[in-house]
């Protein structure tokens, strides 16, 4: 396997935009993203487009092949990745595996997803259909449902606290003021957290991600042609992705995501680097509850400590290992087939040194970890400057 | 017995919500609770808790027991 580089990246910005469709959105990130590569259409060789729902959404199927005649992108292999919130995660996992096994040298991904045009309970049906359906969804579960029963037991079972849930979103929304591209760029405090509207007890309002539009692309190359794009790639050193049953009633322990775990594992085997020597990360804070289980299960706390490790300040710039920087999914936004790939983004862009106001002071070594439903999918890749 | 009538038993509480937020399907119930429930006979269940009350409401640990069926989703309640 030859090593491979992200040699461009482009986003649009996220949040809802009554007037903008799926496409233009797609379109107006991979515009960005080749002209950030400085490469024209001809030199892609294969597009994979992660998306979760277009077809609920907005009714458009084919969706691949519908974006990239779009974008100029003809005559070549263009395939839609399904994984629920993971899509574009697995996407970029593909892409990178067909650049690395010498199958194409450029390998354009996107992730796009088009959401606010449907009313939010409407939206909370088309996301649960990412549950199971049989066992849990027609129970009448809903994933901030699941995710509560997650907290739930991850209380019990470690003491964590009403409290440390909610830093999560305290210190999420903090970083994301600072990025211009986020859905919601405003601080919030602890108490407006604790006493906002109940979603899901104990969740509330502000323990949940938010229902975006929004795309990313990158553009992956060999790293031996990388000098054709771009004078400042960054490596993708490792890249795994796992899976597990969907519904939460069937796994031994829904304290923790069996499926991180394991490709978590496997992309630092691939690195050839530990938790320890991580610098920063991107982690898929669907909810609060999620980022807590993702710094223990990608080895950065022990289980149960990710509560106290976030109270402690141990994850906000500056600290012993900041996460989510970008504003996370909970302030960036979760338009969630964009979410994989505008992950990736985010680390190449404090690699590279130009995340403005964001930059992290250790930026060398970055982690992102996407998941897909309640821990089913789960993509974790370690890239480097 | 045919899945229809079929008898879930009784269980323990493994976890539980009370969702506010409901999705299109059941806009109707909401506030509703929801909980896994650790069966007696073996297993894990998502079921529905019957609760008009708070104090019907379950908790993490409580003994709960099988009411019905409906549409294929188990209802459960507070055990006495």
């Amino acid at each position: 396997m030859r090593p491979v580089a992200v040699v461009g990246i482009g986003k649009t910005p996220f949040g809802a935009f009554p007037a903008r469709d799926l496409r233009s959105l797609a379109e107006e990130a991979i515009a960005r993203c080749l002209e950030d590569a400085h490469a024209g259409p001809s030199q892609v060789e294969a597009f994979y487009l992660g998306n979760f729902a277009g077809p609920s959404f907005v009714g458009q199927s084919h969706l691949a092949p519908y974006v990239a005649a779009a974008c100029g992108l003809t005559g070549i292999p263009a395939t839609r990745f399904e994984a629920a919130c993971a899509s574009s995660g697995a996407a970029f996992h593909h892409g990178v595996l067909a650049v690395a096994a010498g199958i194409h040298d450029v390998v354009l991904v996107a992730g796009v997803e088009k959401m606010t045009s449907e009313i939010s309970a409407r939206v909370a049906q088309i996301l649960a259909s990412a549950g199971d359906l049989a066992g849990e969804i027609r129970a009448g579960a809903t994933f901030p449902a699941l995710f509560a029963m997650i907290a739930r037991r991850h209380m019990h079972q470690y003491g964590t606290t009403r409290e440390h849930l909610a830093r999560v979103a305290v210190k999420n929304h903090a970083n994301g003021a600072k990025n211009p591209l986020a859905h919601m760029r405003k601080e919030v405090t602890l108490e407006t957290v604790l006493a906002a509207r109940p979603v899901a007890e104990p969740l509330t309002v502000y323990d949940c991600s938010l229902i975006s539009d929004g795309a990313a692309a990158l553009l992956l190359a060999p790293l031996e042609r990388a000098a054709d794009f771009t004078s400042r790639p960054v490596r993708v050193l490792g890249v795994a992705q796992s899976s597990d049953r969907l519904a939460l009633q069937e796994k031994e322990d829904i304290t923790t995501f069996e499926a991180v775990k394991r490709a978590a594992k496997k992309a630092y085997q691939m690195a050839g680097v530990g938790p320890a020597d991580i610098e920063f990360a991107e982690v898929h804070d669907c909810f609060t509850i999620a980022e807590i289980m993702a710094i223990e299960d990608l080895g950065f706390v022990a289980k149960g400590e990710g509560g106290p490790f976030t109270a402690a300040g141990s994850t906000a710039p500056g600290g012993r290992i900041p996460v989510n920087a970008s504003g996370g999914l909970k302030s960036k936004g979760h338009p969630v087939g964009a979410t994989g790939v505008a992950q990736i983004c985010d680390l190449v862009e404090q690699l590279r040194g130009e995340a403005g106001e964001r930059q992290l002071e250790r930026h060398s070594l970055g982690l992102a970890q996407n998941l897909g439903g309640s821990g089913a999918t789960a993509v974790v890749s370690i890239l480097s400057s | 017995m045919d899945e229809a009538n079929r008898n879930f038993g009784p269980g323990v509480v493994y976890t539980e919500t009370v969702v506010h937020a409901a999705p299109e399907a059941f806009l109707r119930d909401a506030p509703y609770q929801l909980a896994i429930v650790e069966l007696q006979g073996g297993g894990r269940r998502t079921v529905r808790i019957l609760a008009q009350t708070e104090g019907e409401r379950v908790h993490i640990g409580d003994r709960v027991e099988f009411v019905e069926l409906r549409e294929g989703v188990p209802f459960y309640r507070k055990a006495p």
